[in-house]
């Protein structure tokens, strides 16, 4: 594949694959920051609600969370089940609103969706009318609008290539495994060429041998791109495999971030010989140990 | 319609042809058989007079049906007319009324499922008025128009909105939330969601409703025309008057078909939309 072309029609930041890249004085040393973020979900107080007896109470899903992350990095966040990370993802992507606190990006703070965030979905959202092709036009149609034909035919071409996806270009969702559907569901976010691709269990619907070779896929177009990510995962061989920092979250309600694990493997990372990097069982051992004692105090407390 | 039946599904995907060959030449053995006994027993029956009086039998009606498919276009007045001709004036006031119900009830559904305010709003109106029976708007629609065509018309319309527009704002409402996301993280504008994004997400069940306004037209239209004058309702109200029974069940059998072909149509289209969801 040639690795130059894939960068090359707006990718404006256009850098050479593989090497890593210095970070460049100009840029912030800090490109996404959450300062003190934290979501209450609202209950359900009015007038119909307390008239059907279906009133709720509020509840805050996260507390205070603050977290800086640099340019060109790819972080991982793990924590027990229901602590709020997709509702801390979402309020990265805008698509959920923060109750108090903010989230710079570039200094800028976020208002709302918008397409200097790329979003991949733990359930694809491909568009079942749309071929392979269509979904990611249509992404890219929509945010350069005033692009060529001529380009905007050559950077969907590229996307697909990188996800290798060749071949498929006329298919439906609907005649695609899996597996194949979460690569359009890459090339569509990548396509727009984001500053930071956020993924929500991107392989959690997937079955463990697809998962991993898609794994192995991403780290392979994360070595080409170098875009930050931020990823959610249950897994911890994937979070070890892919990140450069692994943020572990603790149960909700009002969660918090416990630890930030930085991941010292050097790259490309193979996961057939990353386990045998001297720190590797270490880390293993102690997000297990994190995760195990969370997920015992949730299902305790639900004893109780 | 066909029957299908999941494991027999399942079977044939993993079986040869042969086999998807052969449950389809046993389905048609079994049709040809059960039509056969069906006739037979009909035959019998008339002739030992089973039934009630004046049943014709099954060779009679047959007969009457070649005749009337072999003679579809003479025009002896309004009260002998070919069933080619009371088959066009049924179907085109159906076009028509179904058509103008159709503009209506997309755009109105639209609009109505887009706004949740506006579907809770509407729900009510819509909810009172579906389960009316078509033939009660007969008289108002008489005493509006005073015109049997247009009656007949407004009839199909008044009747046939409902499916397609409850369909379509259902379908405009649930929109998968996902898809929605995706159109707000690329920023795309309102109009450009509604259009490349809600309106095809939703397209399954607008075309759903339309097959539903399309049966529930053609239901209607025999019966509104055995008031109005014209047309295949008004052809069996007429040989009912003559006592003939063959005709009419030659009609009959006439309407089932047509109903047959029109809902066909519609499935096709329900599969040509439904990219591998579920209509
Ligand atoms: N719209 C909402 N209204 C009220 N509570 C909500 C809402 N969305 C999420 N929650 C609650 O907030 C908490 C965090 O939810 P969230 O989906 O962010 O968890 P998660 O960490 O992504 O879980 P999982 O690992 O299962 O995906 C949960 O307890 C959930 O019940
Ligand atoms: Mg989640």
């Amino acid at each position: 594949m040639n690795l130059a072309s894939v960068d090359s029609v707006y990718h404006s930041n256009s850098q050479p694959a593989v090497i890593p890249v210095p970070s460049d004085p100009s840029e912030p040393s800090v490109q996404l920051s959450i300062r003190n973020v934290t979501k209450v979900f609202t209950g359900k107080r009015d007038f119909f609600s307390k008239l059907s007896r279906k009133t709720t109470r509020d509840f805050t899903a996260i507390e205070e969370i603050s977290l800086d992350i640099e340019p060109n990095t790819f972080v991982s966040i793990i924590g027990p089940s229901g602590c709020g990370k997709s509702t801390l993802l979402n309020m990265i992507a805008g698509l959920s609103e923060i109750s108090s606190g903010e989230i710079l990006l570039n200094n800028r703070p976020i208002q709302g969706p918008g397409p200097d965030r790329g979003m991949v979905f733990q359930n694809y959202a491909l568009m079942p009318w749309m071929n392979v092709e269509e979904n990611i036009r249509f992404a890219v149609e929509t945010v350069y609008p005033k692009l060529s034909p001529k380009l905007m035919a050559r950077s969907i071409k590229e996307n697909i290539q990188l996800v290798g996806l060749v071949g498929a270009e006329k298919k439906h969702p609907h005649e695609l495994s899996g597996g194949m559907r979460q690569r359009v569901g890459i090339a569509r976010a990548l396509a727009i060429n984001p500053q930071i691709l956020l993924m929500d269990e991107p392989f959690g619907a997937l079955d463990a041998l697809t998962r991993g070779f898609l794994q192995s896929e991403v780290e392979r177009i994360w070595e080409q791109q170098r875009k930050t990510v931020i990823m959610i995962t249950h897994s911890i061989e994937e979070a070890l495999l892919l990140s450069d920092r692994i943020v572990m979250m603790t149960r909700g309600p009002a969660a918090r971030v416990n630890e930030i694990l930085e991941v010292p493997f050097p790259r490309p990372r193979d996961r057939e010989t990353i386990d045998q990097h001297p720190a590797y069982h270490q880390l293993k051992a102690e997000m297990e140990r994190h995760l195990f004692r969370e997920t015992r105090a949730v299902e305790e407390s639900r004893i109780r | 319609m066909t029957i299908s039946n999941p494991a027999l599904v399942e079977a044939k995907k993993q079986d040869s042809e042969s086999f998807w060959r052969s449950e389809n030449a046993k389905a048609i053995g079994l049709f040809v058989i059960s039509l056969a006994l069906f006739l037979a027993f009909w035959e019998l029956g008339a002739n030992m007079k089973w039934f009630a009086k004046g049943m014709p039998t099954a060779s009679k009606t047959l007969q009457e049906l070649w005749w009337w498919s072999t003679h579809p276009f003479f025009d002896n007045g309004p009260n002998d007319l070919g069933i080619g001709w009371n088959l066009l004036i049924s179907l085109r006031r159906v076009a028509i009324g179904y058509t103008l119900a159709s503009i209506i009830a997309v755009p109105l559904g639209i609009l109505i499922g887009i706004s949740p305010v506006a579907y809770k709003a509407f729900n009510p109106y819509v909810q009172l008025l579906k389960p009316v029976s078509p033939l009660a708007w007969l008289p108002l629609g008489l005493y509006i128009f005073r015109d049997s065509e247009l009656t007949g018309i407004f009839i199909i319309l008044i009747s046939s909105i409902w499916p397609t527009l409850t369909n379509t704002a259902f379908g405009v409402a649930n929109v998968n939330p996902e898809y929605l996301d995706v159109s707000k993280t690329l920023g795309a504008s309102r109009l450009r969601t509604v259009f490349k994004i809600i309106i095809p997400a939703a397209l399954p069940n607008i075309v759903s409703g339309l097959r539903i306004s399309m049966g529930i037209s053609w239901l209607v239209i025999v019966a509104a025309e055995m008031l109005l004058g014209t047309g295949l309702g008004y052809f069996i109200w007429n040989e009912w008057n003559n006592l003939y029974i063959p005709n009419i069940l030659v009609a009959i059998f006439i309407i089932g078909l047509v109903g047959l072909i029109l809902d066909s149509l519609f499935a096709a289209l329900e599969k040509f939309v439904a990219f591998g969801r579920k209509a």
